[in-house]
C-alpha cells in the first residue's frame, strides 16, 4: 500500500461523504421542520439524474442537464408536497413511511415507464474530464475533485441561509415553535412546499453529479438513501451540522473500510479467506459504527432536538 | 362468549383462506394452491410483526432480516443435509438437516437470538430513530449476505428437494399448504391470548401512554424487548416455510422492500387487528397476481392503491367492513 492510494481512497471517501451530504442534509431538514420521515427522498435522487442524462443527451451540454436536474427534482417535490406529503405532518411516522414508500413505487415504476429498463449514461463535461496530481505522484480525478468543492459550496451555502436570510429565520423558527411561527403571520404552508423543494433539490443535484460516475437507473437512489438515513441517526435527526458531520464520518469510513479490511484480513488468513472476510465486514462496518454511536448516544452526535 | 361482527369477518377470512387450495383440487388449477400458500406465509410473517407493531406500535422496518434468517436457517441446514456435510465440527459436531421441525426450531432460535441485540440497541431509541435504527441493522444483514460467498452471495441458495415432516409428504402441494396454515392459526392463537394477558396488556398500555406505564411501576423497554424477540421469532419461521415454498433462498428476503411490504400487509389489513395480517396478505397475493397478469406496471398501481388506503381508509380492510375498535 502507498501513500498515493491510501490519500486517493481517503479522496473518494470524502467524495461519498460529500454526496450523502446532499442527500442527508433534505432528509434532515425536512424532518427538522416538518417533522416527517420522508423514504421517498431517493427518488428525487432518481429523478435528478434522469433529467440530467435526459437534458444532456438532447441539449449535448452537461451543464444545461446540472440545471434541468435541480428545477426537475425541485419541481416534482413542490407538486408531491402539495399533493401528497402535505396531508401526512399531522400523522404519525407509519403513514408517513408508507404513504412515502407507496410514492417509491410510484416513481420508480413510472420512471421505468417513461425511460425503459435501460440504464442511460452520463459523460463527465469536457472541462472536468482531467486529473489533477496528488502529492505522492499518483492523480486524481478532476471531476471527483469538483463534486467534493460542489459539497463544500452547499455546505457553506446551506449554513449562511439557514444563518443569515429571512428564509432561513423561519426555517429555524419553525423548527422551534411551529404553531408560534404560524400564529406570526408567516405563510406555513408556502415555508413548507419551499424547504420540501430545497431538499428534493438538493438529492437531484446529488443524482445528477453522481449519474456521471456511476449509470443512471431506476432504483439508484433507494441505496443511497438507506445510507443518508444512517448518516442522520448517527448525526442528529435534525441537525444539519450533525448530517455534515455524519456523512463525512460515514463516507470515509466505508470507504476506507473496504479499501483496507481485506488488506488486513488477508495479512493472516491468505487471499480468498482474508478477501471473504475482509469484504463481509467491510460491508457492515457503518451498520457497526452506527449501533456503536447510539449505544454510547441514542440521539445520535448532535440531537437538534431533547 | 359474542363473537361480534369483527368475530365474524375472521372467521370468514379463515374460512376462505383454507378454501381456497380446496378449490383449485377441484378445479384442477394447482397454482392456486401456491397462491394460497404464499398468503398463509407473508400471513404468519406478518402476524408476527403484528406482536410488534400492532400490540407495541413498535414500528419495525427491519423485518425483513428475521424473516430471512429464517429462510437462510432452512436452506443452509437443508444444503448441508443433501451434500451429507457437517456444518461444523469443533467444538460439537452439528450435521444439517431436512426434517422441517428441527429446521423451524433453528430458525425460530436463530431469529430470536439476533432480534436480541438488535432490539436490545434500537429499543434505546423511539419513533424515527427507531424506524431507520431497524432498517439499518436489517441492511447490514442484508450486505453480509450479499458478500458472504459460502452460501451463494448474492446468487442466492437453492433447495433441491423440499425439506419433509415427520409422518406426512410434503412434497403434496396441499399438504406443505396444510402444514403452513395449522402454523399461522397456531400463531393467531398465541397472538390472541398474547393481546389479552397481563404481559400483552402492558405493552399496549406502553404504546398508550409510556409515562403512565412507567409511573405504575411497569418498565416499559424489558416488556418490549420481550415482544420485539417474539415478533422475530414468528417471522423467521415464516421464513423458514418460505424458503421450503420456494425452494429457494436468495438476500431479497433480507431486503428493504421486503420489510416494508410486511408493514404493508398490516396496513392493509388493519393494524393492531388479530386478522388483519391474514386479511392484508391475502389481498397482497391476490392484487399482485391479478395485477401481474394484466399490466408489467403492476407497481405503479400497487403504490397508487397503497397510497389511497394511507391517506383515506385508515382501518385497513377489516376496519373498513368491521368498524371501528373502541379506542380509535
Amino acid at each position: 500500500m502507498t501513500l498515493a492510494l491510501f490519500i486517493e481512497q481517503l479522496l473518494n471517501g470524502i467524495q461519498l461523504g460529500v454526496m450523502l451530504f446532499l442527500m442527508a442534509a433534505g432528509l434532515t431538514l425536512i424532518f427538522g421542520v416538518m417533522g416527517l420521515i420522508n423514504l421517498a427522498h431517493g427518488s428525487f435522487y432518481m429523478i435528478g439524474a434522469f433529467a440530467c442524462a435526459a437534458v444532456a443527451a438532447a441539449t449535448g451540454s452537461f451543464w444545461l442537464g446540472l440545471a434541468a436536474s435541480l428545477a426537475a427534482a425541485a419541481l416534482v417535490g413542490a407538486l408531491v408536497e402539495m399533493t401528497v406529503i402535505r396531508r401526512l405532518y399531522e400523522r404519525d411516522h407509519l403513514d408517513q413511511v408508507l404513504a412515502t414508500f407507496a410514492l417509491i413505487l410510484i416513481f420508480s415504476e413510472g420512471t421505468r415507464w417513461l425511460f425503459g429498463s435501460f440504464p442511460l449514461y452520463l459523460d463527465i463535461p469536457q472541462v472536468l474530464s482531467g486529473t489533477i496530481d496528488l502529492p505522492g505522484g499518483s492523480r486524481y480525478q478532476l471531476y471527483r475533485m469538483a463534486i467534493i468543492g460542489v459539497g463544500v459550496a452547499v455546505a457553506g451555502g446551506l449554513y449562511l441561509l439557514i444563518a443569515r436570510t429571512r428564509l432561513g429565520m423561519r426555517i429555524r423558527a419553525g423548527e422551534a415553535d411551529r404553531e408560534m411561527i404560524g400564529a406570526l403571520g408567516v405563510d406555513i404552508r408556502t415555508l413548507y412546499t419551499v424547504v420540501f423543494a430545497l431538499g428534493a433539490a438538493l438529492a437531484g443535484l446529488a443524482g445528477a453529479m453522481v449519474g456521471a460516475l456511476q449509470s443512471v437507473q431506476v432504483g439508484m437512489g433507494e441505496p443511497v438513501l438507506i445510507l443518508a438515513f444512517v448518516v442522520i441517526v448517527i448525526g442528529g435527526i435534525g441537525s444539519i451540522k450533525g448530517a455534515l458531520i455524519g456523512a463525512i464520518l460515514v463516507g470515509v469510513v466505508d470507504t476506507m473500510g473496504r479499501f483496507l479490511l481485506p488488506q488486513f484480513f488477508i495479512s493472516f488468513m491468505g487471499p480468498s479467506q482474508g478477501t471473504a472476510v475482509g469484504s463481509a465486514l467491510a460491508s457492515m462496518l457503518i451498520y457497526i459504527l452506527m449501533a456503536l454511536i447510539l449505544a454510547v448516544r441514542p440521539s445520535g452526535l448532535f440531537a437538534a432536538k431533547g | 362468549m359474542e363473537i361480534g361482527r369483527e368475530g365474524v369477518i375472521n372467521i370468514v377470512v379463515a374460512v376462505a383462506l383454507l378454501a381456497i387450495p380446496f378449490a383449485a383440487v377441484v378445479l384442477d388449477e394447482t397454482f392456486y394452491i401456491t397462491l394460497a400458500t404464499r398468503m398463509a406465509i407473508l400471513a404468519l410473517a406478518a402476524v408476527g410483526l403484528n406482536f410488534a407493531l400492532g400490540l407495541g406500535g413498535l414500528v419495525s422496518f427491519g423485518h425483513a432480516a428475521f424473516f430471512g434468517l429464517g429462510g437462510y436457517a432452512a436452506g443452509i441446514l437443508a444444503t448441508h443435509a443433501f451434500n451429507a456435510e457437517p456444518l461444523l465440527l469443533w467444538p460439537i459436531e452439528i450435521l444439517g438437516s431436512n426434517s422441517m421441525p428441527v429446521i423451524w426450531l433453528t430458525a425460530i432460535a436463530i431469529s430470536a437470538l439476533v432480534a436480541l441485540p438488535i432490539g436490545a440497541i434500537s429499543l434505546r431509541t423511539t419513533g424515527v430513530y427507531f424506524i431507520m435504527i431497524t432498517l439499518a441493522f436489517a441492511q447490514m444483514i442484508y450486505y453480509f449476505a450479499i458478500s458472504w460467498p459460502a452460501y451463494g452471495g448474492e446468487d442466492g441458495l437453492s433447495i433441491y428437494v423440499r425439506n419433509g415432516f415427520p409422518g406426512v409428504n410434503t412434497l403434496n402441494p396441499l399438504t406443505f399448504f396444510l402444514i403452513c396454515y395449522t402454523l399461522l392459526i397456531v400463531a393467531l392463537f398465541l397472538f390472541a391470548v398474547f393481546k389479552d394477558s397481563r404481559f400483552g396488556a402492558a405493552l399496549q398500555a406502553a404504546r398508550q401512554n409510556e409515562t403512565r406505564v412507567a409511573a405504575v411501576g411497569i418498565a416499559p423497554y424489558r416488556i418490549r424487548l420481550a415482544a420485539f424477540v417474539i415478533s422475530a421469532a414468528i417471522a423467521g419461521l415464516a421464513g423458514a416455510l418460505f424458503a421450503d415454498l420456494n425452494r429457494f433462498v436468495s438476500p431479497s428476503m433480507l431486503s428493504w422492500q421486503m420489510s416494508g411490504e410486511l408493514i404493508i400487509l398490516i396496513i392493509l389489513g388493519g393494524t393492531g387487528r388479530l386478522f388483519g395480517p391474514v386479511a392484508g396478505a391475502m389481498i397482497f397475493v391476490l392484487v399482485e397476481y391479478f395485477l401481474g397478469g394484466i399490466t408489467e406496471r403492476w407497481q405503479f398501481f400497487l403504490g397508487l392503491t397503497l397510497l389511497v388506503v394511507v391517506l383515506f381508509a385508515r382501518g385497513g380492510f377489516i376496519g373498513l367492513v368491521a368498524g371501528r375498535t373502541r379506542h380509535e
